[in-house]
């Protein structure tokens, strides 16, 4: 198949979604001015579709470490750290993060899907075995692909599967990497990680455990450091990776592991070797991002209080939603059209939400995915789930009456906001709407 | 252990299972291109083949094959190499 066919092949797939409404990979926001609103299609939009767990792309200390840095080393670094040097930032990025995680080691890539395929692609050498949750992000498969590893795949979040295949790999001279993710970005459920590490550890030497914490690094633990932390197998997690485009409001990627020599990874790891660094503007976004989140706990206590009251005020409705309550509430539809005309009437009414069909969805589910965010206000989420209420009943995925007494069922969880208050949107600045969308 | 043409028979009646009432399986069937399943339908169906014949089927494996009669033979090979 070449090219042309396989342009052919997502024009025939998109052109099927765009007879039904928008076309989800081409929409174009003209401008962002908080960290829960923008503009799109020319009117004001509540977003329930980004990563933004904190909320933090607004703070004004990070939006002045970043411009700071910026005006003081310039634009971009224009190299890669192995062939042009790192800046004193990357290093004060990495000392900050390890001490952070109380871990000696922290290696800082350029995104966060290059931190995947850079650490995959550097622990999976020729004879060892990479392991992997089988509903794993595409950056944990791409590095899988690139890796010279075999991988074998594991049912999702099932350590029982996870045992069972270690065991046929008895006395495999390789090294075993098992690889899952605190929070799947998906379905918002967790990895049961105890039960992980403990697998782990009954495997004996030579068998690793790498956690991809991209949704729940400043969403879970105490600090914030993720799902290895909230549930107490730190020491049994090997290699943490993450990425500060989601809680931390930038881009880059970043590992930290205690193993001796891991620095030396640097000087074999290609993703890390052969890209241009994170320019000064990030590093410093990232720095200050990790200071305000640590500073700030009660960004997390918000947003939990904030997925609860999202999560169970779609459920009340009668949506199928996800597993648990979590940044990510999955409202699951039964089919990939059902999803597309709820996504779309959604947007007519001022809620951008994601969209998931299959094959990029676990068990061909249909859903959109909602996010959940510290900055949005109970006006916000309130607002969301009436028109939620409203457009689900009108395409018959709810029944007309589901949302009857939901308003008082929602004063317990919110402690109350005016339904007025919360059906006002505020307008967007034009003017900065059109200077963004001409910058 | 079992013969590849077990295997096959075996892969046929789970995969049958799996498909739509009106497409037929055979051991020239090509996985992807004639069964309806996505990729990920077929990598989930490898993990029941992986109970099934107690063999761990490596991604790199599943790759490289195009029929049921190759992943018969994969199974067989992966199952004597372990």
């Amino acid at each position: 198949m070449g090219i042309k066919d396989r342009i052919g092949a997502v024009e025939t797939t998109y052109g099927r979604l765009r007879a039904l409404g928008r076309d989800p990979s081409r929409l174009e926001f003209q401008n962002v001015w908080s960290p829960t609103e923008a503009t799109l299609e020319g009117r004001a939009m509540m977003l329930f579709g980004t990563n933004n767990y904190l909320g933090l792309t607004f703070d004004p200390e990070v939006l002045d470490a970043g411009t700071a840095a910026t005006r003081a080393l310039g634009s971009g670094t224009t190299g890669s750290r192995i062939a042009n040097g790192s800046y004193g930032g990357h290093k004060a990025l990495e000392s900050e993060i390890a001490r952070f995680y109380a871990k000696r080691h922290c290696i800082v890539f350029s995104t966060g899907y290059v931190a995947n395929i850079g650490m995959i692609t550097a622990l999976g050498g020729k004879d060892d075995v990479l392991l992997i949750d089988a509903d794993s992000h595409a950056s944990i498969y791409d590095g899988c692909k690139m890796a010279e590893a075999e991988t074998i795949r594991f049912r999702h979040n099932s350590p029982e599967d996870l045992a069972k295949k270690l065991k046929r790999l008895e006395g495999h001279p390789g090294d075993k990497i098992i690889i899952v993710e605190g929070i799947y970005s998906m379905l918002g459920d967790t990895a049961p990680l105890a039960e992980f590490a403990a697998v782990k550890r009954e495997a004996g030497d030579g068998v690793y455990l790498m956690v991809d914490e991209a949704h729940s690094l400043g969403v879970l633990g105490e600090s914030g450091r993720g799902q290895c932390q909230a549930a107490h197998v730190e020491a049994d997690c090997d290699f943490v990776v993450g990425t500060f485009s989601k809680s931390i409001g930038t881009i880059g990627g970043y590992c930290v592991s205690n193993l001796e020599g891991f620095d030396w990874i640097r000087s074999f790891c290609r993703p890390y070797m052969f890209t241009a660094s994170m320019t000064p503007g990030t590093v410093s976004t990232a720095r200050a991002a990790f200071k305000r989140m640590a500073e700030r706990p009660e960004l997390r206590a918000r947003l939990w209080s904030n997925c609860a009251a999202l999560y169970r005020g779609l459920s009340d409705l009668g949506f199928e939603t996800g597993p648990e309550v979590s940044p990510v509430v999955a409202v699951k539809l039964p089919a990939p059209e059902i999803a597309v005309g709820l996504w779309n009437r959604l947007i007519d009414e001022g809620v951008y939400t994601n969209i998931a069909i299959p094959p990029a969805t676990p068990n061909s589910l249909s859903l959109l995915r909602v996010s959940v965010s510290a900055a949005h206000t109970d006006a916000q989420i309130e607002r969301a789930i009436a028109i939620f209420a409203s457009v689900g009943a009108e395409l018959g995925i709810i029944g007309p009456g589901a949302g009857a007494n939901r308003g008082e069922r929602f004063q317990v969880i919110t402690g109350g906001v005016a339904a007025t208050r919360g059906a006002q949107t505020r307008p967007a600045p034009q003017a900065q709407a059109s200077a963004a969308a001409t910058n | 252990m079992a013969t590849t043409d077990e295997i096959e028979a075996r892969i046929l009646t789970l995969l049958a299972q799996k498909v739509k009432a009106d497409i037929t399986v055979t051991g020239s069937t090509n996985i992807v291109a004639d069964t309806g399943l996505d990729s990920v339908s077929v990598m989930d169906f490898v993990l029941e083949l992986e109970d099934e014949f107690d063999v761990n089927i490596p991604l790199d494996r599943i790759a490289e094959v195009k029929t049921v009669a190759d992943l018969a033979a994969s199974v067989q090979d992966l199952s004597r190499s372990s």
